[in-house]
């Protein structure tokens, strides 16, 4: 190691940089590029939510009802605490104040995992009411009464036995998907309707140019104007919703072991000497971690 | 231990520091809350991105230190949002320029079920 051939050095510093200073703003410059990458992983999946949201505002709309705000502004508030922990970590490894620098420690690990509780209750949740990805996605007629909308009777009936193969496995309510088209809806050009919570892009035809008949045509215009319970393509929105704070709740993960290896390194006094780095630079990726969050919760729970 | 002793270089925030923030941020997420109880119609989501993003950026000046970093290290983090506002802009653009309609007679060639004629 270093400090054998250079014992007047801090032992602490590696042999290639000329001096602490010079070591610690290099690993952090190293943790801000990795914390760009971080951004435009993310950014990838807010794209695809800004360009399906502005072309499918009542998806989001309609989706945004199933959503728990107060949970969502509860895990908000904790994860706000856990930055507030890890930046007091970070001032606690400074001043080589190892107890509290413990202590801050032990407070972010449990405040991330109560934010990692909260978000099992509400995956549980929409786990039990097939509010769920893509070809999961199949909302029990209990789930859609409860956030308002009005499901008539009889279409549940219809549902049972429509749908009896599609529900996914031990799923007892009946699933329902879309209203009956409404034949009393105005037929409304497109570009004249009023309201801007209606989808810019209506349903494809059949298939691709070619291949689409008259009535497929037809039926599909007539969807674009219907009003339905739950809107075409309801089931993106629980998709995007699921891959976003999915990844998210993967990096909330990393950053409680992330946590533990400090932990296990104050404990052995790897701090004492104040080579703070490694404190500085999980808090920075905890900091993103929170900041990415503050978004999450703005653009899922409180559309509307 | 007071802060002026071991103030060496790398700057050290104070305990009162990083509570002020932490109360801007908590009273940012009522805001944020609070706000969508009124309609201010499209407004609404500017209102609500434009608190967000003074929350990140008290979190990114004081928590991520930097304020009192090298200005190099906010610079690389404010081009991600740079490069991320070209994606996102850029793909907006696209996706607002296709239109089912934009060929003419594309729409009576698809109702027809013939293939479409290529030029």
């Amino acid at each position: 190691m270093a400090g054998s051939d250079h014992s007047h050095h801090n032992p602490d510093l590696a042999h290639h940089f000329e001096n602490m200073d010079q070591q610690r703003q290099s690993s952090k410059l190293g943790m801000w590029l990795f914390l760009v990458t971080e951004i435009l992983f993310f950014g990838g999946l807010f794209c695809a939510y800004v360009v399906y949201r502005v072309n499918h505002p009542e998806v989001f709309v309609f989706g945004h009802h199933f959503l728990d705000k107060t949970l969502g502004a509860v895990n908000t508030v904790v994860l706000i605490c856990s930055s507030l922990t890890m930046a007091w970590a970070v001032r606690a490894a400074q001043l080589k104040q190892r107890t509290i620098l413990m202590l801050m420690l032990v407070l972010s690990f449990v405040l991330a995992g109560t934010f990692l509780g909260v978000k099992y209750v509400e995956y549980s949740h929409k786990w039990h009411h097939g509010l769920l990805w893509a070809s999961r996605y199949a909302p029990d007629a209990h789930i859609l009464a409860e956030a308002g909308f009005e499901v008539p009777e009889a279409h549940v009936e219809e549902a049972v036995s429509e749908r009896a193969e599609g529900a996914p496995a031990g799923e007892t309510i009946p699933a329902i998907e879309a209203l009956p088209v409404d034949e009393t809806t105005p037929e409304t050009p497109l570009d004249e309707v009023a309201d801007p919570e209606i989808s810019k892009i209506g349903p494809a035809a059949a298939g691709p140019a070619g291949l689409a008949t008259a009535g497929d045509r037809a039926s599909a215009e007539a969807e674009r104007h219907a009003v339905s319970v739950d809107p075409a393509n309801a089931r993106t929105f629980f998709s995007v919703y699921f891959l976003m704070t999915g990844l998210h709740g993967i990096h909330v993960i990393l950053g409680m072991i992330a946590m533990l290896w400090l932990m296990k390194l104050t404990f052995q006094g790897a701090f004492d000497g104040g080579h703070y780095t490694k404190v500085d630079n999980i808090a920075l990726y905890w900091h993103v971690v929170d900041l990415i969050w503050i978004y999450l919760f703005l653009l899922m729970y409180l559309i509307d | 231990m007071n802060q002026a002793e071991t103030h060496q270089g790398p700057h050290v925030a104070s305990v009162k520091l990083l509570l002020v923030v932490w109360v801007a941020l908590i009273f940012g997420t009522w805001l944020t809350v609070s706000v969508t109880y009124f309609d201010f119609g499209a407004f609404n989501i500017i209102i609500g991105l434009g608190i967000a993003t003074a929350k990140a950026v008290l979190v990114a000046l004081y928590y991520m230190h930097l304020r009192w970093d090298k200005p190099f290290n906010a610079f690389i983090f404010i081009s991600a949002f740079a490069f991320l506002s070209l994606m996102i802009g850029l793909m907006l653009m696209d996706t607002s320029q296709n239109q089912p309609d934009m060929i003419p007679g594309f729409g009576a060639v698809v109702e027809s079920g013939a293939a479409p004629e290529m030029p």
